[in-house]
């Protein structure tokens, strides 16, 4: 992962269906974040297909953006889109719980 | 009083950073620890936010230390909103760069976890805004609302932990608020983790008064008072009152101030009360106790003295119309600023609160004399060993500021007229007794002084008298029936003005006798003079007579004589002529 303050990974697939906004947290390249970030990537290739873009904000770089969005711990992954806004927190080893957190999985 | 100068206790081994919050810097000696967390805790609404608020904008307002608010619970307006009603302007200090408000909000139902985590992001917040206005002083607010969102409470506690040895590292000197708990003193056991300085609040409802405290649980290198202190929340804040830890040190006057009743500045040594001593004056119903009150009060005011006055049974309007009856004209003061008045019924607040109300508003106004009428209306809102200490600390307060403090006390029937309800006789240094007489069917006041400590003063009970002209006091009668007051005493004062009279008419006739006396031996003495006068002359016209007899007789001698010596005389004489011819 290279951390530049917003970087876009687009890849697009013909659907009709909306494309995902999701905007990880991090301060720096840390294992957790180094971590997060490989495992995010993994999940959206395996259940969005192309339909998702992702945004990586480096906090150490722009401290004044984590107030915006809420952000108390990181990694901090936020759906922005499709809303409503979901938060999910952590390196998102547990691939369930990041499922369930970004509504592609109903609760237990 | 100032804050700043006070600590000089333990200023060895720790560094202080003052408050600026009414009473909390005399109760920690000189404030919270500098550059380090203290724990502030208690029950919903007991008053944290509050006390981290004001500890940031007098911070920012008066040390000149600019802070941050981080809050977990209400947002910046809600919050600006909360305390704007205190007088703190939080929104201008935000904009002044003094203080920073910094919102976490964190909704359970929209937060997932899934893996490993930390709080980083919360110190990058707290950084950039501590960064931002330079701050020193910090507000978590509370930050054991985390532990409701978040289910990893490993994470949690060792994040806390780090939190605080950042807060350390920065020096920054914080104030984390947290609920009280059972069992311990927070929910979440921040007691933990925060060790420097432990501050609890509390409220609670004791027969339907409500009543906060605030308690230093924990100091660490440094002496604190350790009692539990009421504290105050009201438009300027948080007020604290620091009194238990009081030592009988302060200074005494010798100086004499006026009664306001000339009578009763004579009994009490010619001079009247000490300045600065507390005064006690009790008696049954309607013997004159607030009467006697508003003539120390009056005369203070016209020496040029502010007075407060407390009332706890009648409203300001009320004694001022009653004052005027006996000719005290106590509105004048209250117009020209010399005299306020404080009425409220004693059941509104807890004692506590009357306490630290009362230390308000003498601090506030600085007066010489302080009227508390009656204290035992106050007993009305706490237990009586409640009431004599809040009256201890009172009379200590007032005695530090050298205010001179009168006090009335209703006292119960004849049997307990020497016994205060409260017990605070031993408390105060004068004690004048108001107590009825009765005698011929009727009931009088007396007036006597039960004790004044170092000063001569009268031992005799005297006849207390509420005139249009005010009070006044006459000398009972003491006569062979006992003391004699009212009527009985008019009478037997009529009678012996009447012996005195008929005494005098008795002089007066015994003197008109006698000059008549004189006057008819003089009379007498006129008729002898002019029987006298008469026989006088009587015997002046018989010598007349006599002599005229005798002259007659003697010129009817010589005429015989020269009428017979004529004849042979003449013939002499002729012939003797003839001869000398």
């Amino acid at each position: 992962m290279k951390t530049s303050a917003a970087r876009a990974v687009r890849e697009r697939k013909p659907s009709r269906e909306p494309t995902w906004e999701l905007r990880l947290y991090v301060a720096g390249q840390t294992a957790k974040s180094l971590l997060a970030f490989a495992n995010l990537k993994r999940i959206c290739e395996e259940h969005l297909g192309g339909r998702y873009q992702i945004e990586v904000v480096d906090l150490m770089k722009n401290p004044e953006l984590a107030k915006g969005d809420q952000i108390f711990a990181l990694p901090t992954l936020v759906r922005k889109l499709p809303e409503p806004v979901r938060k999910i927190i952590g390196d998102l080893s547990n691939t369930e719980r990041v499922l369930v957190g970004l509504d592609l999985r109903p609760r237990a | 009083m100032s804050m700043t100068k006070k600590s000089k206790l333990p200023m060895v081994g720790i560094s202080k950073c003052p408050t600026g919050i009414q009473g909390l810097d005399e109760v920690t000696f000189g404030g919270l620890p500098r550059g380090r967390p203290t724990l502030v805790c208690g029950g919903a609404g007991c008053g944290k936010t509050l006390l981290g608020m004001e500890f940031l904008v007098r911070g920012a307002t008066q040390y000149d230390e600019p802070g941050v608010f981080v809050s977990f619970e209400e947002t910046a307006e809600e919050l600006a909103h909360n305390v704007g009603s205190l007088g703190f302007e939080v929104d201008a200090l935000i904009a002044q760069k003094k203080l920073a408000v910094d919102y976490v909000h964190i909704e359970r139902s929209m937060v997932e976890e899934a893996g490993e985590y930390d709080l980083e992001a919360l110190f990058v917040r707290l950084g950039q805004a501590v960064d931002s206005i330079r701050a020193k002083r910090v507000v978590l607010d509370s930050i054991e609302s985390l532990f409701a969102s978040l289910s990893n409470e490993a994470i949690l506690r060792s994040e806390l932990r780090r939190m605080f040895r950042w807060l350390k590292d920065r020096k920054l000197t914080a104030v984390v608020t947290g609920e009280r708990g059972e069992g311990g003193l927070t929910r979440h056991g921040l007691e933990e983790y925060i060790s420097d300085c432990v501050i609890l609040l509390d409220h609670r409802v004791t027969e339907t008064v409500f009543t906060r405290r605030l308690r230093v649980v924990k100091y660490r290198g440094s002496t604190h008072g350790t009692n539990e202190y009421p504290f105050l929340i009201d438009q300027d804040g948080i007020s604290v009152l620091p009194l238990t830890s009081i030592d009988l040190k302060h200074a005494v006057s010798d100086e004499r101030i006026s009664t306001g009743i000339p009578a009763l500045d004579s009994m009490l040594g010619g001079k009247g009360y000490f300045r600065g001593s507390s005064i006690l004056i009790s008696g049954t119903a309607g013997t004159g106790k607030t009467s006697v009150a508003a003539h120390f009060a009056d005369a203070a005011c016209a020496r040029g003295e502010r007075c407060i006055i407390f009332s706890f049974e009648e409203s300001a309007d009320q004694v001022t119309r009653n004052m005027r009856s006996i000719g005290i004209n106590l509105g004048r003061w209250i117009n020209k600023g010399l005299l306020q008045f404080h009425a409220s019924r004693p059941t509104t607040f807890g004692l506590e609160m009357h306490l630290v109300k009362m230390h308000k508003i003498i601090r506030n106004f600085d007066p010489s004399i302080v009227v508390v009428d009656p204290v035992t209306g106050l007993i009305d809102s706490g237990t009586q060993a409640e009431t004599r200490s809040m009256l201890l600390r009172l009379i200590d307060f007032l005695k530090q500021k050298q205010i001179t403090a009168l006090m009335t006390t209703l006292t119960g029937g004849a049997a307990a007229q020497e016994q205060t309800e409260v017990d605070i006789s031993s408390l105060v240094d004068t004690w004048l007794l108001l107590r009825d007489i009765e005698s011929g069917g009727e009931r009088n006041r007396g007036i006597y002084i039960l004790k004044s400590r170092g000063a001569a003063h009268s031992n005799q009970i005297r006849e207390f008298l509420l005139t249009d002209r005010g009070v006044e006091l006459r000398n009972v009668y003491l006569g062979e029936t006992g003391l004699l007051t009212g009527s009985a005493r008019v009478a037997q004062e009529a009678k012996d003005a009447s012996q005195a009279l008929l005494a005098e008419q008795e002089i007066e006739t015994k003197k008109c006798a006698l000059d008549r006396r004189r006057k008819a031996i003089e009379a007498q003495m006129d008729v002898l003079r002019l029987e006298l006068e008469t026989e006088e002359e009587e015997s002046k016209r018989l010598v007349g007579l006599e002599q005229m007899k005798f002259r007659k007789w003697e010129q009817d001698r010589g005429k015989m004589a020269k009428s017979r010596a004529m004849n042979e005389g003449t013939r002499d004489r002729n012939a003797r002529k003839r001869k000398s011819e």
